[in-house]
């Protein structure tokens, strides 16, 4: 293990709802929707056309451009219906499950004689290499590079996010092949941040381990990467989400695409929040029914409050990639004089009639009111305070607004990724939107120079 | 709540129309606006603009009070005499005669300087289709503050439109002006009206109309005295307490202090700037008290009376903590990194006593030094980032090399 991470600047936001470690499975869902805005910049290219049947674990479509990347069914069924928006893009896929599960099941691969060609093979016909994200541009990573380092957070500082052990569960043999087929597709190490000496990758081989600590967003990739070994230009490096690690393991071992995973659902308008065993693209609406709503006026958001997606807040599926599901009172009302009265009930960074700081440990209960109208930027230096990269927010949103390439990759774009702008969007006084700034900025960069 | 239905259906009623973004300022006052959050982060902290605004209002409040019981105090003390030795809650400050005579003549300052510059807010607001920003009114709360207090309205008027039109809204509004607003209307009047802005008539209510009369009375600002090198007759008390002619707010050091520490507190201003403006005015007053002890300034030059001045009590003459409080703060026009803050604050300071010194025909430099930092701010938060950028790059080089 190495020398610890201490993180000193960023914010923990407690937030009531979180879930009680109770696990619960649910029924097997009706119908499962896949929706290829889950997968960045990938544009989806039908395999299968209305009507057409899959076996769980046969490719959907691949991405226009590169063929072997794969997105695979979760379920046997038949594909119902491909919902199109705008300019005939494709929003959602509809399958409807069979009463009888059928399998494709992929060659297994043995890790220890496997080739990095022969591990790259089956997880991009096994559906799982979307999960694999590099680092610059934060875009599903191309199987063509090495990368220098492969990064991964093993636990999360984000508000009411799942536990990451307790989300792993019972799939310890699972990540480690899936860490040790990684150690063989880079040049350097595959790097693990932990907050404990004692979870499931302590005792992991083939990584290394990293003690981080401190307020979100320690627990975030981008944050350890930049602490660690900063991505140069000309660098690549990989990130992958610990939730990830069980199905890209099992695909090795087996063969088979499990989508199965466990979710935290959370939020202060869930009754009584705990964890569920459910499958990637599955129905969210019985789950949620089952554990209780308070009020109706709430929104359902696929992964966690901070950079989440809003879904339907009725017949929604689970997201691709999250381990969490919140649901949170919407805030579409008015409030008299609230710009200027004391406030107690909501989070601030400062101290200005708000007084959240006399009470630091309180767990709140946040609507989705932006607390004001969007302004230009006039604050300067608050962003710095709960932003740990060695890299100037400020000066790095604006060369995104005003397109300025060279000044983006001279502040340090090729080392970040919208979640790390999580929280200086949630703090902006001026109600900015950061994350969606970056990802433009750095869509903009992939375009032009990656 | 009627009243708040109403006021939905009506912003339903002016949406997309002309005239929305003028309802929506007026409505987002009584109202937090309902919006939510789409796309990004779902949920936000609770600051928004408005209530920071609002926080250096209320640092500004007992300035402001305290500017309009000063104004009557120093037009009856000019004609009766100055009492001695007054403790801060004095009665002889602190009575109706004064506020009375204060409110009259402060109020219809603030009244101006609000009228105007919001107008023209609202106007250009309407013209581009934007919401009207909230950086006025801390801009039309600091004018009256920082001009004497018989200025013609008129003058005032002027000088507010041309601030808020050539000192903001021709860069795009709040958060895009290089010079700060409040400031740009004060250097207007200062070099339009140089009559109007200094000498020893117009600190007090009423010197003017009397000059030349038997009634005559006199208004020195301590700075002018020392300028002048005449004595001084106010006491270290009454200048922290602010018992003395000056701007309308900008007299009374203690209620300076106590609005910075509050500024400090609630992380609306940069204690950054606000130390090293004083850091660089402390260090300069030492400079040239070190000329004076050495003797190179001989009693009788021009530059002997400023220069004698003790360092420390540069900061409770003249309006170098108003400015560093207040002025030098402001976000916009300041430098943006935490270590250009430290560099923009220290020449504020610094550059204020050079003019101060040096300038006994104006001896108040202080926002000639903020204007003049406020253009080079960019540059140095230019060096700063640069030195980011280079250790990147110097990064990149050990890596491959």
């Amino acid at each position: 293990m190495s020398k610890g991470i201490k993180v000193k600047k960023g914010l923990d936001l407690r937030l009531v709802g979180e879930a009680s470690k109770e696990l619960v499975s649910t029924r097997e869902s009706k119908t499962y929707v896949i929706k290829p805005s889950d997968f960045h910049l990938v544009v989806p290219k039908m395999i299968v056309k209305e009507g057409g049947r899959l076996k769980k674990g046969d490719p959907i479509f691949y991405a226009k451009g590169n063929e072997d990347l794969k997105v695979l069914s979760p379920v046997s069924g038949t594909l119902t219906k491909i919902e199109r928006g705008a300019k005939r893009v494709i929003l959602r896929i509809f399958i409807e499950a069979d009463a009888q599960q059928e399998e494709t099941v992929y060659n297994p691969v043995n890790i220890s004689s496997a080739k990095p060609e022969e591990i790259k093979k089956a997880w991009l016909q096994g559906g799982c290499w979307p999960f694999i994200m590099q680092r610059p541009y934060d875009v599903i990573a191309n199987q063509g590079t090495t990368p220098r380092d492969i990064f991964i957070s093993g636990f999360s500082t984000a508000p009411l996010a799942a536990d990451v052990d307790f989300v792993l569960q019972g799939k310890e043999k699972e990540v480690q092949v899936a860490l040790s087929a990684l150690s063989k597709l880079t040049s350097g190490k595959v790097h693990v941040g932990v907050n404990s000496t004692s979870g499931l990758f302590a005792t992991m081989k083939d990584i290394e381990l990293h003690q981080v600590s401190g307020p979100h967003p320690a627990g975030n990739v981008g944050t350890q990467i930049n602490k660690l070994s900063p991505v140069n230009k000309g660098e690549t490096v990989w990130t992958i989400a610990p939730q990830h690690l069980a199905i890209m393991g099992e695909m090795l071992l087996t063969g088979k695409y499990n989508p199965e995973r466990i979710i935290a659902f959370v939020g202060s308008s869930l009754e009584n929040p705990k964890y569920f065993k459910t499958k990637i693209g599955a129905e969210l609406d019985p789950i949620i029914q089952e554990i209780g709503l308070k009020g109706d006026n709430v929104r359902v958001i696929n992964g966690d409050v901070l950079t989440g997606v809003q879904t339907e807040k009725q017949g929604g599926h689970l997201g691709f990639a999250n381990s969490v599901v919140t649901v949170i009172p919407e805030g579409d009302d008015y409030e008299f004089f609230g710009w200027n009265k004391p406030v107690f009930d909501k989070i601030s960074t400062s101290r200005a009639l708000t007084f959240s700081w006399l009470n630091p440990k309180k767990k709140y209960e946040l609507t989705t009111n932006t607390n004001g109208e969007h302004r230009a930027f006039v604050l300067t230096g608050n962003y710095e305070e709960v932003f740990p990269l060695d890299i100037y927010p400020l000066q790095t949103l604006k060369a995104c607004m005003v397109k300025d390439l060279d000044q983006m990759e001279a502040l340090g774009m090729y080392e970040v990724a919208p979640e790390d702008f999580a929280l200086t969007e949630f703090i902006c006084v001026s109600k900015q939107p950061h994350q969606q700034i970056i990802r433009e900025g750095l869509d903009l960069m992939y375009k032009e120079i990656g | 709540m009627g009243l708040k239905e109403n006021l939905h259906k009506l912003k339903m009623k002016y949406e997309g129309k002309k005239m929305a973004p003028a309802f929506n300022a007026l409505h987002t006052f009584l109202y937090l606006p309902n919006m939510i959050t789409k796309g990004g982060t779902h949920i936000k902290a609770a600051d928004d603009l408005k209530r920071t605004m609002n926080t250096v209002i209320l640092a500004l409040v007992p300035c402001l009070i305290f500017g309009m019981f000063n104004a009557g105090f120093q037009h009856y003390a000019a004609i009766n005499g100055l009492p001695e030795g007054m403790s801060f809650f004095s009665t002889a400050f602190w009575n109706m005669d004064n506020f009375l005579l204060g409110l009259v003549t402060v109020l219809p300052l603030v009244i101006v300087s609000y009228g105007v510059g919001l107008a023209i807010e609202f106007l250009f607001a309407v013209i581009k289709g934007h919401e009207v920003e909230e950086g006025y009114l801390v801009t039309g709360m600091l004018v009256p503050l920082i001009v004497p207090i018989d200025i013609p309205l008129w003058m005032l008027a002027v000088a507010v439109a041309f601030g808020v039109v050539i000192g903001k809204e021709v860069f795009g509004g709040t958060g895009m002006n290089i010079l700060n607003p409040a400031l740009t209307i004060r250097a207007f009047l200062f070099f339009a009206y140089p009559t109007w802005m200094s000498g020893d008539k117009v600190w007090v209510h009423e010197a003017v109309e009397r000059a030349g009369t038997p009634d005559a009375i006199s208004g020195e600002t301590i700075l002018g005295s020392y300028a002048q090198n005449s004595d001084v007759m106010y006491s270290l008390q009454d200048m922290f307490f602010g018992f003395i002619p000056g701007s309308v707010g900008e007299t009374s050091k203690l209620l300076i202090v106590i609005g910075a520490l509050f500024l400090i507190f609630t992380k609306v201003g940069s204690w950054r700037i606000i130390l090293s403006t004083l850091i660089g005015a402390l260090v300069m007053g030492l400079i040239f008290n070190g000329v004076v002890d050495a003797g190179w300034i001989q009693e009788g030059s021009k530059f002997f009376g400023l220069m004698s001045v003790p360092f420390w009590q540069h900061l409770i003459i003249g309006s170098i903590l108003f400015g560093a409080v207040y002025m030098a703060t402001d976000p916009v026009s300041a430098a943006q990194t935490n270590k250009g803050k430290w560099i923009y604050g220290f020449l504020i300071g610094f550059i204020s006593i050079l003019i101060r010194v040096f300038n006994p025909a104006y001896p108040e430099g202080v926002f000639l030094a903020i204007l003049l930092m406020n253009v080079f701010a960019p540059t140095i938060d230019h060096y700063v980032i640069q030195g980011n950028i280079n250790k990147r790059k110097k990064r990149l080089k050990v890596k491959t090399a």
